[in-house]
């Protein structure tokens, strides 16, 4: 980290030296701290017009920085709103002891969310398939726990360049009572000026990182050193190859009848539930090397995700349903 | 991702984060008229300078849709709704992200049909590029001209006529000669600078990305070569410091901290700032972040201030330059593009966010709206979807504004209305209005009915209830949140034979009375003399049963009470 910011001081050393007297130097944020500083400015004005808004973590590499956007906005105070996890109890272990040490770490508050009478009932991918599985396990659960919370406001981590539906999304996106998003009746939002009126029942998603890509998520996260999951790193992992995915296997009984387990060296390249997120083969151990790896995909981090690809159009559904 | 592609050495890690960091930034908004071909050029853009990943295209290749004559129909790369897909069309803003070893990317993809005007606004709102397109087989279309008023209302520096389609008439140069010429008069009378054209073939890809061998006759750059090169809008740290403030940091007893944005100029510790609107003066005691204390501030950083001394300072109010503070005032006259279907109108009382401060502001004289079609002044007494007008606006608390083409974050607002909390229209600052004068001058003359009728925007009356309380209480909000000056007068408060003593003084002060009674006979209503005044007895209204529907009839029949202003409608009283 430190070598990358100190080529970026001399730079900038250097455009002071060879400004001629007598005029201001044209000063210049570079790329990432002009992103930073928009995602603050949108963090705090959510946070001044919203009754009590909240910060969906879903422990991915995006919600580790939104986090640390989220610590720098109310620096030196502590963050100002709660964390939602909505956990589908599918999550990789590895996730859930990530959420809660960082999240004891940093002082947050960590609330935990799961559609405990769907899980009775026995929901599973397998068994529902994974439109139906999402649709209890995370829009049902998510639109639960905002209700109950009384959430006027909901910090998510989507980004724009993720996925063509998100590519339509305000960065102040209104939900009906029922959590619902009516794309052709957005609300227009011109400079940086938000509109942030509700009436009563409704809410507003917001998503101070909608004009991040992935490359800009992965150099924040390598110039400012923050934490994330260990599964983003390669490593020889337990895994049983499913078709063209690589799922990592916990024990045994993770195996399908006739399935045999094997050692390779992968990562994840997004996270989501353990059934429905593949790992991609890597031997990218260090943040150079994934940034390095992410310069040369031919394809989407959203590929290895099951849910996006159920039918053209399936991310839309969802969101039109009230998933984030 | 093509960043790979950057001569970097195999180990210089250090070298490609910053020659990442340090890349410049170009956001850019795509115009058109519908079947223009904006999005199958945003699709060609992507996809030619490789930002299009291989699954990406692979589900567009699968897609059962195809417009195009081609095997890849590169609009499905961007039109992201499932009705575009099915109409073929675009209906709303759609971001797009690439970079190439030159610059970084933000392309806003805008629908093209009239009734998304309010979408291309919002792409142009941030854009320091526009993108027009011009079809070649139709020529500078209404469309075409609204784009380019936008752009130049919006402040938008440079612009790129693209003329499209050149494959359809065989790359003549004088086709595209004669349109250009056509933009480049529009550009003159609209003052837009910096006007390039480019003769394309989205379709084709010829000139977007890659050079053509169809038109010989052509030496200029392609559309993406321009977009590499263009000069980057200056930014604004030599103008005038502002400091909304947008968040007060107050962790614990001794910390008081003003988190904002810094909309222009250079703000260090030790300068002085002035707060407003209290006019307070005091220093800067520091810069605090999460990194460092920081030794400067400049647009468009996030940071947290710290003041020497305690003022008065909360959010919406602003710390400014002593030297060269904004304008303060509370009558303005703006530009305003209208997006609601529910028109605006003239003494309606909107809420106005301007910054990040929120006032109420009633709407004026409509001075003028501009005609699109020949870009002249119109007289209008309402605005309607998409209208372009100016409109003067008397705010609650005084603004602290700069001109808009001096600052974009001080000099533009948005209206909301305060009944649906929609974002009905959008406004940039032009000046502001003088004090209304008759204050001043005029202070023996006697304050006529007239000139209250005409501030309040509407004449005076009386409104009878019977038997519906409610129904009066929900009318007296209604009417209220339209900018009536409202007056709810009971039946047990004030009998119905002393409603007579009542009524001289709510016609002189200009008031819309309600009068809220129990059930009333003809001959006690004729008793009452209300012939007198002008009176809407909502009992011979046949309102509907639902008080939701009662109380929009009878609003709609208040609106003959409007008054509207300025000479051009005189004429049209009634």
């Amino acid at each position: 980290m430190a070598y990358a910011m100190q080529g970026a001081l001399q730079q900038a050393v250097a455009a002071e030296l060879q400004n001629p007297a007598g005029f201001a130097a044209p000063k210049r944020l570079n790329h990432l701290k002009t992103l930073e500083a928009e995602s603050i400015y949108i963090l705090r004005e959510a946070v001044a017009e919203f009754a009590r808004p909240v910060m969906l973590y879903s422990i991915g590499k995006d919600s580790s920085v939104m986090l640390r956007l989220a610590q720098k906005a109310f620096f030196p105070g502590k963050i100002p709103f709660p964390l939602l996890h909505v956990d589908t109890s599918y999550k990789f272990p590895e996730m859930i002891e990530f959420r809660d040490s960082y999240t004891r770490e940093i002082g947050a508050e960590l609330i935990v969310h799961k559609n405990q009478e769907a899980l009775d009932q026995g929901a599973n991918p397998f068994a529902l398939g994974t439109q139906k599985c999402c649709g209890l396990l995370k829009t049902k659960s998510l639109l639960d726990a905002l209700n109950e919370g009384g959430y006027d406001a909901a910090f998510g981590g989507a980004r724009r360049d993720e996925e063509k539906s998100r590519a339509k999304e305000r960065i102040y996106s209104f939900r009906d009572p029922l959590g619902q998003w009516d794309p052709k009746n957005q609300r227009p939002e011109l400079w940086n000026i938000f509109n942030s009126r509700l009436n009563k029942g409704e809410s507003i998603r917001v998503f101070p990182l909608s004009n991040w890509t992935e490359l800009d998520i992965w150099l924040y996260i390598q110039t400012e050193n923050i934490p994330i999951v260990p599964l983003y790193f390669a490593r020889e992992r337990e895994v049983v190859v499913r078709g063209a995915s690589i799922v990592p296997i916990y024990s045994q009984n993770d195996l399908l009848p006739g399935e045999k387990s094997q050692r390779i060296s992968c990562r994840m390249r997004s996270l989501g539930c353990m059934p429905c997120t593949g790992a991609i083969r890597s031997e990218a151990d260090t943040l150079p090397k994934i940034i390095r790896e992410l310069l040369g995909f031919k394809r989407s981090e959203r590929e290895n995700r099951v849910i996006d690809h159920d039918e053209e159009g399936s991310m839309e559904l969802k969101k039109r349903e009230g998933y984030f | 991702m093509s960043l790979h592609s950057a001569n970097e050495h195999q180990d210089g890690f250090s070298t490609l984060v910053d020659h990442h960091l340090h890349k410049d930034m170009l956001r850019f908004t795509t115009a058109g008229s519908v079947d223009d071909g904006k999005s199958t050029l945003i699709g060609r853009l992507l996809h030619d300078s490789k930002s299009v990943y291989e699954d990406q295209l692979a589900s567009v290749s699968k897609s059962r849709v195809n417009r195009s004559s081609g095997p890849i129909d590169f609009s499905l790369l961007t039109d992201g709704l499932r009705a575009e897909r099915e109409q073929g069309i675009t209906i709303d803003v759609a971001y797009r992200y690439f970079e190439t070893p030159r610059r970084k990317f933000i392309i806003a993809d805008t629908p093209g049909h009239e009734q998304y005007t309010r979408n291309m606004a919002t792409g142009a709102s941030t854009a320091d590029l526009a993108v027009i397109l011009i079809d070649a087989t139709r020529g500078v279309l209404a469309q075409t001209r609204r784009h380019a008023y936008i752009s130049s209302l919006l402040g938008i520096r440079n612009i790129v006529a693209a003329i499209n389609k050149m494959d359809l008439l065989e790359y003549r140069e004088d086709v595209f000669r004669r349109l250009y010429d056509d933009f480049l008069a529009l550009a003159g009378q609209l003052n837009l600078s910096n006007v390039v054209g480019i003769p394309i073939s989205a379709l084709e890809g010829g000139n977007l990305v890659n050079p053509t061998g169809r038109m010989p006759w052509y030496h200029g750059p392609t559309l993406l070569e321009h977009l590499e090169t263009v000069p980057v809008r200056a930014e604004v740290h030599q103008e005038a410091m502002r400091f909304p403030v947008q968040y007060v940091v107050r962790p614990d007893a001794d910390f008081r901290g003003f988190a904002g944005r810094v909309a222009s100029g250079t703000i260090r510790p030790g300068d002085a700032v002035m707060a407003l609107p209290s006019q307070q003066m005091t220093r800067v005691r520091s810069i605090v972040t999460y990194d460092e204390a920081a030794a400067e501030a400049f647009s468009p950083m996030s940071v947290t201030l710290t003041l020497e001394d305690e003022i008065d300072l909360s959010r919406g109010d602003m710390l400014v330059t002593p030297e060269n503070p904004p304008t303060v005032a509370s009558r303005i006259d703006a530009m305003v593009v209208w997006f609601d279907a529910e028109p605006l109108a003239v003494g309606r009382t909107y809420l106005i966010k301007h910054s990040v401060r929120t006032s109420r502001a009633k709407a004026g004289a409509i001075e003028y709206r501009v005609n699109m079609n020949t870009l002249e002044q119109e007289p209008a007494r309402e605005l309607k979807m998409n209208d372009i007008a100016a409109v003067q606006f008397e705010i609650a608390k005084p603004l602290f504004f700069d001109p808009y083409e001096r600052n974009r974050t001080t000099g533009s607002f948005i209206l909301i209305d305060p009944l649906t909390n929609a974002t009905v229209g959008a406004a940039i600052i032009r000046a502001a209005l003088p004090a209304e004068s008759s204050h001043e001058t005029d202070w023996k003359t006697p304050v006529s009915a007239g000139e209250k009728h005409l501030r309040h925007g509407h004449e005076p009356a009386l409104v009878l209830v019977e038997s519906r309380p409610l129904l009066a209480q929900y009318l007296d909000r209604a009417l209220f949140a339209q900018g009536f000056e409202v007056a709810l007068v009971s039946g047990e408060d004030v009998p119905a034979g002393r409603l007579a003593d009542l009524l001289p003084l709510s016609q002189s002060a200009g008031l819309v009375l309600i009068y809220s009674t129990g059930a009333i006979s003809a001959e006690q209503k004729r008793a009452l003399r209300l012939d007198a005044v002008r009176t809407f007895d909502l009992t011979a209204l046949n309102l509907p049963e639902d008080d939701q529907g009662a109380v929009s009839t009878a609003v709609a029949a208040l609106q003959s009470l409007r008054i509207a202003e300025g000479p051009a409608d005189a004429g049209e009283v009634n």
